[in-house]
């Protein structure tokens, strides 16, 4: 199978809350698999950023363009592209966690890919739940399941907000391990602002910068 | 997208069903609201034309008590954001205008027949047509509630909002449908209501329509 190339850019990127900046004129390019930090302190907008690159909310001015196989995809279908994991991210807690996957991968139009899925849940320790309730989850399992959902449909851009939040040592290493394996694939987000998650970056777009 | 849409659907069927988010409280409505107006009426006989106009206020506020869940339930769990990350917004309002459709068409069953057999003066002389008009506007009902729903879920006080909101918008249908129902109980036939039925198509068609052009300024922060 040929090499996927994405390729995202930001130009101008903007985003004002009633008359406060976020931030301002954000001009940044990711044009080859990797993977890259978004860093800044609380309030910086990091989340926001991430939200307006996955075409949650709308940059207040800019645009964020984003290409595969150097042809643009279009708004409609660019949820498929994404793999977005974010400590605002919440599953149906009255299904199971592989019943989430489930439904998440027949409404995206997606065939599951069995394989993929059953490794992600071995290799995050899931195995033995993933048949219960999500309600039933403890914090750090479900951070762990929110990976598995980001991966699910093998996006091309996978955004990963806080990715270690909630995570115990072992947790972390085991999300450290997937990140870099799909960093060949894949242009990686990782917006945070804990050191070790930032060390796994090429390169990190600091916030503070466009205030 | 049909297919992405009917996923979306199910996936409200089954949570419905696990949570009985709606159900058990549609029907207790719809039963209290019988037995009120058959209390309040007494030994005294209803009008056909009242009877009629009082069975689409059941239904009235009924879809009133119902079907804001479809988002507001999303927003209030917090799962919007897991719907955004899913689907396109054209998805999202098909699946659900789809269980709104399938949800008051239901209900609306259920009161029909409960109130059938609880008024006596409610006696339709043109079932064909009555059919016509009860899906039509049944049709009406959920696609026009369904994106009422979308605006308010986002809202602070939703369940002041959903009623004022709606009663606009649903007023001309509400309007339609009564004065149909009059129609159909003294028996009219087909083309002395055509025009009525025409206009009540393009209800549905018009807030079908505007509700697709509009989603997707609701849907987006």
């Amino acid at each position: 199978m040929d090499k996927i190339h994405y390729s995202l850019q930001l130009q101008d990127v903007t985003k004002i809350y009633s008359r406060r900046t976020i931030f301002k004129n954000i001009n940044a390019g990711f044009h080859s698999n990797g993977i890259y930090g978004i860093a800044g302190s609380n309030g910086t907008g990091k989340s926001t950023l991430v939200k307006a690159i996955a075409n949650i909310i709308s940059p207040t001015s800019g645009k964020v363009h984003h290409q595969k196989n150097n042809v643009m995809i279009e708004e409609q279908h660019l949820h498929n592209e994404v793999g977005f994991l974010s400590p605002y991210f919440v599953f149906y807690e009255e299904f199971s966690a592989e019943e989430n996957i489930d439904i998440f991968l027949k409404i995206r139009g997606i065939e599951k890919n069995s394989g993929l899925i059953d490794t992600l849940f071995d290799r995050l320790v899931l195995n033995k739940r993933r048949g219960d309730a999500v309600k039933t989850y403890s914090s750090g399992m479900k951070q762990r399941l929110k990976l598995i959902f980001a991966l699910s449909h093998t996006p091309s851009l996978l955004i990963l907000d806080e990715p270690t939040s909630n995570l115990d040592d072992a947790g972390k290493e085991q999300f450290y391990g997937i990140i870099k394996e799909y960093a060949d694939k894949s242009v990686i987000l990782v917006a945070s602002n804990e050191k070790n998650d930032l060390a796994l970056c090429s390169s990190v777009l600091n916030l503070e910068e466009y205030k | 997208m049909f297919k992405s849409m009917s996923a979306l659907f199910l996936k409200d069927i089954k949570s419905e069903l696990r949570t009985r988010y709606s159900i058990n409280s549609l029907a207790m409505f719809i039963i209290v609201t019988i037995s009120v107006i058959l209390f309040s009426v007494g030994n005294e006989k209803l009008t056909p034309f009242m009877a009629g106009g009082m069975f689409w206020v059941i239904v009235f506020f009924t879809a009133m008590s119902g079907l804001s869940r479809a988002f507001v339930s999303e927003e209030e769990r917090g799962t919007t954001m897991t719907l955004q990350l899913i689907a396109n917004p054209d998805t999202i309002l098909g699946g659900k205008m789809l269980y709104n459709m399938v949800l008051i068409f239901s209900m609306n069953i259920v009161t029909f027949l409960l109130y059938t057999a609880v008024f006596d003066s409610f006696i339709i002389k043109n079932p064909d047509i009555f059919f016509l008009v009860f899906s039509l506007g049944n049709i009406g009902m959920a696609v026009s509630s369904t994106i009422i729903a979308a605006i308010i879920s986002k809202a602070g006080s939703k369940g002041t909002l959903y009623p004022v909101l709606s009663f606009p918008i649903l007023l001309p249908l509400m309007l339609m449908l009564i004065d149909l129902t009059k129609l159909c109980m003294d028996g009219t036939t087909f083309a002395d209501t055509q025009i009525e039925i025409f206009f009540l198509l393009c209800y549905d068609v018009l807030m079908m329509t505007a509700s697709f052009l509009l989603f997707d300024f609701i849907w987006k922060d």
